[in-house]
Formats: C-alpha cells, structure tokens, sequence
C-alpha cells in the first residue's frame, strides 16, 4: 500500500438502534481516518458510543449508514480484520498463559507448536517470564491486562483497538501499564486505536486525541499532541501537556452542560 | 438475712474482677461488664471419635438383639441383628446376591451414562440457536416438573421387564437434571467472551469447541454426583414395578413373603452398592476438576 493511504478509515460510520421507545440515535455520521503506525485515543463520557464505533469496526455490528475501510479495502462487518481487546481480560480460566496468548493464532489454524514457539520469546521480554504455564486466577490484574494485551497482538493484524485496558488496574499499575504500552507500540509498530475515560492517559499515550459528545455520539473537536517522543512522565506537568489537558477538560465540559440543557428542556 | 450476708462479698468480688480487668489497661470495659473470653471448643482425637461411633453402631445393634430376645420389639415385624447376618450369609454363599447387585449396577450405570451425555448434550445444543431454545424450552421445562416416577409403569409396559426398561428409567430421571444444568452454563456465559472468539474471526464451531465446551463443563460435572443417586433411584422403582433380577426386586420379594431379614439385607447391600457408586463418582469429578481447572 502507497503509505499516504490512511491504514483505517472510518467513512461516515452511523448507528441508529430500535429501542421500545423508538429509535435511538448512537452514532451521528462519524469519520476517521488513522495512518499507519499512529496512536490515536478517543475520550469522551460514557454512553458517547466509543464503544459501538469498536464494534463497527471490529466487524461486531453491522452500522446503519457508512463503511469501515482497512488498507482502502471495505472492511464493513467482516471479524478477524483487527485486534480488539475489550476491558475485561477475558482470559480463558481453563488455559494457561501461554494457551491464552496464541489464542488468534490458533482460531487462525496456526500449529499450536508454532504459536507456542513464536509466544514464548514474548513473553518473557514484555514481562510475562515465570507466568507462561501458570493459569489466569494467580496472575494480578496487570499481569492478566499484559497476558490479554499480548493475545490481541499476537493476532497479528496491523490495527488495534484498546477498549480501556487499564481502566479497572490502580493508578500505580496503570502508570506502569502505560510505559509497557508505549514499549510494545514502538517495538511492534502498530496502528492503535484507544479509548478512556481518562484524559491524562490519553494524551500522555497519543500523537492525536478525539474528543466525542453525546446523544447523538459523535466527534467534537480533534486535537493533535505535538509532544516529543519518547515521552516521560514529567512531560505531564509541561506547560504544553497542561494546555492540551485543560482544552480537553472544557470540550468535555461544554459537552456534558449542553446535554443537560436538552435534557432539561425535554 | 441471706440478702445482708451476700451483698457485701458479692460487691467485694465484683470490685475483684473489676480490677482485674482494669489492671493491665488502664481504659479497658466499662465497669461491672463481665469478662468475657472466647469459648473454645477442644477436638478429639480421631480414634476417640471413630470409637463413639463404633460405640452406638454397637449399643444400638445390641438393644435391638436384646429387645427382640425378651419381646420386648416384635421379631416378626422388625427381624433382630442375628437373624439378618444369618441371612445375608445365605444371600451371598447360596442366594442371589452377585446377579442381583449385578443387574442393579449394571441399569444404574447405563442409565446414568446415557442421561448424562444425552442431557449435557442437549442442554449445550442450546447455545447454536436462541430460537431453538425459545421453541424447545418450555418442553424441557414441563418434562422437569412431570414427576418422572409416575411414568415408570409406562416405561416398563413399552420395554418390557428386562434391564432396558431400568436403563430407561434411570435415564429419564437423570437426562433432564444434565439438560437445565448444561443450560444454564450455557446462559451463563460471558457474551464478551463470544465477542473477543468472533474478533479474533472464530467460526461458530470453534467458539463452540473452544469456549462453550470447556466454559459448561464444570456445570456439567458437578451434577453427577447427584445423577448417580438419581439413577439408583430409577433403577430400584423399576425394579419394584416389574423385575425378575435386582436389589429392588429382591426388597420387593422379600417385603411380600414377610421375609424381614431379607429386607434388611438387601437393604444393606443396596446402600452398600450406593455408596462405593458415589465415592467413584466422587473420585471422578475431582479428576475432571482438576483437568478442567476452574
């Protein structure tokens, strides 16, 4: 592919569902387009549909209107096409790490002998070594996030999408997270796709932030991080960071004060 | 009188215990409440609890004997401990015992391992269809609530006195317990994990093999123990009904001719057959627990 060619697109993606009490608007016409290799988040309150747009394009649930383009190819409600990796861990109890993590590559018909040898190495440089035959309920929680994240790489697709993996983690193993995070997104040059809740992470993580507002979900304003890599952890109290932080925090603002106004007024 | 004499020595242990209390801290309960330690209970040592159990098994085997002796329980209707070890001497050396145990082992393993796979298949195939199982649902749930006994005179008119209308019987009352349990497995399954199995491209066969399988196995295993006895169940109502071999049968017989030692004989040796059927079972479900891991 020519490299100017964004590696997804997101065409005018909209989502409307039937509800009891009639239709209700998800999604407004929302489009994105990632290049190869970027990090890219999108924060925003809940129910402002970032998880429906994962499932659109993870192929979950086919859209009302638009299309999902990988590589330029119409990727619309096709699965398999993109690593996704939910909140939850969602590791199998009755494997062990290892079995866990080549997962993809198993639903993919790869030799369970060659996955386990091409998982093996990786795990134990991305801080897994020790763990690999033991089974998910003595791992922590950020051992499991690390297990479940490896999974969705070892997928082997070029997009990823995070749906909050480290929103259920405390603030110090979530810090760590994030540099192990960082560590496997330069190593494996992948396309990412993140969601959070929180707006810190978000920009500390990406070269561009989408911020998105309510009823119907859609995109507000599209902020780019012009922050030097590798970044550090005192970049967060850099004058810089802290704009791009409060010009976040007021969109969202706005946001959220607009939508109790409708709601007040109906 | 009393009243003058107690109250001052009375006053004078309470003032006692009070600074008992009071003296190795300084703050401690307020005055007058009673100290109060944690009552422990001592255990006995294993062979002083075997050894009471032993000890009742015995004493009441022995009134027994005694009350039949002197007349004081009437032998003809609840037979006496000599009587019975006299008859089960004859049951094994010249009598029926091994066909009888035989035939009713034999109907309660079949039966269980039919019900048992039968029904946990059932209750899987569940999962392929969200319509299937809004159709076929309420079917499985009146088959629950039919007392399945009821039908076992039915059962035994359509196949007959032999061992396949036992297997029958033990069958119907273990098939459905598997059904519901394996059902609800089914229910309980995380949607999210479907969800990660169909991003990773997942056909429906391999989220069925991969993740419903092994997720509904533990629901699975943790009714045979109760299959097992259901099953037994089956097996001797079948036997009551029409039978010309098992434990039941002989029960029945011995019931019938005022046999009473024979009752309790075979009796015995059906709770005997009961129990080595359960510790099996038992055995076998920690085995499938610790492959399956949850």
């Amino acid at each position: 592919m020519s490299s100017s060619a964004p590696k997804l697109c997101v065409a005018d993606v909209s989502m409307t569902f039937k509800t009891p009490t009639g239709a209700f608007h998800a999604l407004a016409p929302v489009t994105l387009s990632i290049p190869q290799g970027r990090f890219v988040s999108l924060i925003g309150p809940s129910g402002c549909g970032k998880s429906t747009i994962f499932n659109i394009i993870a192929g979950l649930l086919e859209p009302t209107g638009g299309r999902v383009l990988i590589d330029g190819i119409d990727a619309t409600g096709t699965i398999g096409r993109v690593g996704y990796m939910l909140q939850k861990d969602l590791l199998l109890l009755w494997r062990t790490v290892l079995d866990n993590v080549i997962l993809g590559m198993e639903i993919q018909h790869v030799p369970l002998r060659a996955a386990r040898e091409r998982a093996l190495p990786l795990l134990h440089r991305y801080g897994l070594a020790g763990f690999e035959y033991l089974y998910p309920n003595a791992l922590s929680g950020g051992m499991r996030q690390r297990a479940a994240l490896l999974r969705t790489l070892l997928f082997d697709t070029d997009v990823i999408l995070l749906d909050e993996p480290f929103g259920a983690l405390d603030a110090q193993t979530k810090l760590k997270m994030q540099e192990w995070l960082m560590q496997l997104w330069s190593d494996f040059s992948k396309t990412v796709l993140f969601v959070t809740h929180d707006v810190e992470e978000s920009i500390y993580l990406s070269d561009e932030v989408h911020v998105m507002g309510t009823r119907p979900g859609r995109i507000i304003a599209t902020i780019p991080i012009p922050l030097a890599r590798p970044r550090v952890r005192g970049s967060v109290l850099s004058g810089e960071f802290l704009a791009i932080k409060e010009r976040c925090l007021e969109l969202l603002h706005l946001d959220t004060t607009a939508s109790q106004a409708v709601n007040e007024a109906a | 009188m009393t009243a003058q004499d107690t109250t001052p020595a009375l006053r004078a242990r309470a003032m006692a215990s009070l600074h008992r209390a009071q003296a190795p801290h300084q703050s401690g309960a307020p005055a007058g409440k009673p100290v109060r330690r944690l009552p422990v209970q001592k255990d006995w040592p294993i062979w002083a609890l075997v050894a009471a159990q032993i000890g009742i098994l015995l004493g009441a085997l022995s009134l027994w004997e005694i009350g039949a002796r002197t007349g004081w329980i009437d032998a003809f209707f609840w037979s006496q401990p000599s009587a019975i070890a006299e008859t089960m001497t004859v049951f094994f050396t010249t009598g029926d015992a091994w066909t009888d145990i035989s035939f009713t082992f034999r109907s309660t393993i079949i039966g269980f391992l039919i019900g048992t796979t039968a029904g946990s298949l059932l209750g899987l195939s569940f999962w392929w269809s969200r319509n299937y199982a809004a159709v076929v649902q309420p079917y499985v749930i009146c088959l629950e609530s039919i007392p399945k006994l009821a039908l076992a005179p039915l059962i035994i008119l359509v196949f007959g006195i032999g061992l396949v209308s036992k297997v029958a019987v033990a069958t119907a009352l273990t098939l459905v317990v598997s059904t519901l349990t394996a059902y609800a497995g089914v229910k309980a399954l995380d949607p999210d994990g479907e969800k990660l199995f169909y991003s990773l491209g997942a056909s429906r066969l391999q989220v069925f093999r991969k993740l419903v399988v092994p997720f509904c196995l533990p629901w699975i295993i943790s009714v045979l123990r109760v299959n097992i006895g259901l099953a037994l169940t089956g097996a001797i109502v079948g036997e009551f009904i029409a039978s010309q071999h098992g434990l039941g049968r002989a029960i029945l017989y011995a019931g019938q001719t005022y046999d009473i030692a024979l009752v309790w004989v075979a009796v015995l040796v059906l709770s005997t057959l009961a129990i080595v059927m359960y510790a099996a079972v038992s055995w076998v479900e920690s085995m499938l627990r610790k492959g399956v891991r949850q």
